[in-house]
């Protein structure tokens, strides 16, 4: 990556974290992105600070897990980067998409009808957090699937590459002839990850797509989600607040707190030695970690105190050295925005 | 002692969804119930909370065979058995605020007097904070809504809990807060909990001991 750092004045450490670690050419490179909803006329009643300077880089073959409490803003940062956010959104930053055969642009600058006929679906596939309210309900899951392989791929063999489909996310072809109701939970949400394959796309976003599903069915969730960068070298960003599915998955983790990434890095290296404290807080709710809960609650978005959003709930506060300074910084392997010693 | 022997339910006529089920949550101990998705956990809960009348077999409360379900239910035995939801969102009136959701069980039995005081002090244990009382559900996260939906099944100071999947939908932190909230109504109040859960790792910490289905 070069020419990161000419990029934005407004966000330099964050421009730096999307450079993050080695690796192939970022095909979606996201730099200083910022999310704020306006409520009431002009934001009189309040401006909501859903999403602050985040960067981060998605890379063919690699899978990007974002972590977070629910409410952070991370199903936010998925519908700006599809250009889905309502009217009174003001997004700012860049996200630059790069795919062989396709000239760069910035997603968060592209008019709507060019997101609309050449990037939804077709660059970039989104698998969405719950299949029962995604899904037709007077239609089978094959023929949604025809009608997504009819639009996206003209002149295509659409009955060979529904089968097809079917049979990449391991769904039964006899199940391509039911309702949506008449499908379980696991396998209505294989159908819409056959969906947002349909067009072929580079890179995959998957919005918490295994939220309410049991532990076997998340895990073959994600390990499909896995193979669909590790086999077929994709760029996926899975959204979820399920730390266990990050663990068995991600190559690379991003941390959100407060509308802010906390740590951003490799995923072995996050999980066996978090150096943000939320990032460790996190762990150390989980029942292999200690089962302790994280005191207190988030901030408000729309009153994020200034600097750090963690401060009032962290344990090392006050040990001494707290910057308050909530700009991620790199620290040998990743990006922390917390400045404790040894970073 | 909360259980049922025998028993057999279901939803529609000669499709039972158990058969034969026995089991026993006695005063202070945390039964775990894991099982894959769609084999009846849920229903079993609805059996022993007295909102599903089982075919076979009748629940036994303490000693006591329990005449009917929902509301032909002796109001001391419904009040006796507490209930938390998989999905707090479609377990509360969206129009009421959540120190109304956490006190409803309190004026619904005449007992609204104490209900300022309860809430207040229920509310600090599972972590909502007097500003988020005052909020609608669509103002909180599903994890605050959870805590309010957990304190509403405590606000009666029921002697069983039958917890349905209660942490599916939220984070690791909220879970073990939770939890933790649970467990020290196990210890100290002698609360008979039965825990549902398709995570057999949260089971394995929470509960004393696991039953599958």
């Amino acid at each position: 990556m070069t020419g990161v750092d000419a990029v934005t004045g407004a966000a330099p450490a964050a421009a730096r974290a999307a450079a993050g670690p080695g690796g192939p050419a970022p095909v979606l490179d996201v730099q200083g992105l910022s999310v704020r909803f306006l409520l009431g006329r002009g934001g009189r009643r309040g401006i909501v600070a859903a999403v602050t300077d985040v960067g981060f880089a998605l890379r063919p073959g690699r899978v990007l897990v974002l972590v977070g409490e629910s409410g952070c803003g991370k199903s936010v940062l998925a519908s700006a980067l599809l250009g889905l956010l309502p009217a009174n959104a003001q997004v700012r930053g860049r996200a630059l998409l790069t795919v062989p055969g396709l000239p760069e642009r910035d997603l968060l600058a592209a008019p709507e009808r060019e997101l609309a006929t050449q990037v939804r679906g077709r660059v970039i596939g989104l698998v969405p957090q719950s299949a029962a309210s995604h899904l037709t309900p007077v239609r089978t899951a094959g023929a949604q699937l025809a009608e997504a392989v009819r639009t996206l791929r003209s002149g295509a063999a659409v009955n060979a590459l529904v089968t097809g489909l079917a049979e990449r996310v391991s769904l039964p072809i006899d199940a391509l002839q039911r309702f949506p109701h008449e499908l379980s939970g696991g396998m209505a949400q294989r159908v819409t990850v056959a969906l947002a394959l349909a067009g072929d796309p580079a890179v995959v976003l998957a919005d918490e797509p295994t939220i309410g599903l049991d532990r076997p069915l998340v895990d073959r969730t994600v390990d499909l989600l896995a193979r669909l960068a590790s086999d077929e070298g994709r760029a996926v960003l899975l959204i979820t607040h399920d730390l266990r599915a990050a663990r068995r998955v991600a190559t690379d983790v991003a941390v959100m707190y407060a509308s802010r990434l906390v740590e951003v890095g490799p995923a072995d290296a996050v999980f066996s030695d978090p150096r943000h404290p939320y990032t460790a807080g996190l762990l150390g709710a989980l029942p292999s970690g200690g089962f302790r809960p994280v005191p207190g609650h988030p901030p408000e978005l729309t009153a994020l105190p200034a600097g750090c959003g963690f401060r009032p709930r962290c344990p090392v506060f006050g040990d001494g050295g707290c910057s308050n300074d909530p700009a991620l910084v790199r620290c040998g392997d990743r990006f922390v925005a917390c400045r404790r010693p040894p970073c | 002692m909360l259980s049922v022997r025998g028993m057999a339910v279901g939803y529609r006529r000669g499709e039972p969804v158990l058969d034969g089920v026995d089991l026993d949550v006695q005063p202070g101990r945390t039964v775990g119930l894991a099982g894959p998705s769609g084999c009846g956990k849920s229903t079993l809960a609805r059996v022993l909370a007295l909102l599903l009348a089982p075919w076979q077999g009748s629940v036994e409360l303490d000693g006591q065979q329990v005449s009917g379900s929902r509301y032909a239910a002796p109001v001391p035995a419904r009040t006796a058995v507490g209930l938390v939801f998989q999905q707090p969102r479609l377990a509360v009136d969206p129009r009421l605020p959540l120190h109304q959701i956490i006190a409803e069980p309190l004026h619904a039995t005449g007992r609204s007097r104490q209900a300022p005081a309860t809430v207040a002090e229920l509310a600090e244990r599972v972590g909502l904070t007097p500003e988020l009382l005052g909020r609608l559900p669509h103002e909180v996260s599903d994890g605050q809504l959870q805590r309010a939906c957990l304190a509403r099944a405590l606000v009666l100071g029921p002697r069983y809990l039958l917890c349905d999947e209660m942490t599916a939908m939220v984070d690791a932190s909220t879970t073990a807060a939770l939890v933790s909230v649970v467990r020290e109504e196990a210890d100290q109040r002698g609360l008979g909990v039965l825990a549902i859960s398709h995570d057999e790792e949260l089971l394995g910490i929470w509960a004393d001991h696991v039953v599958s289905l």
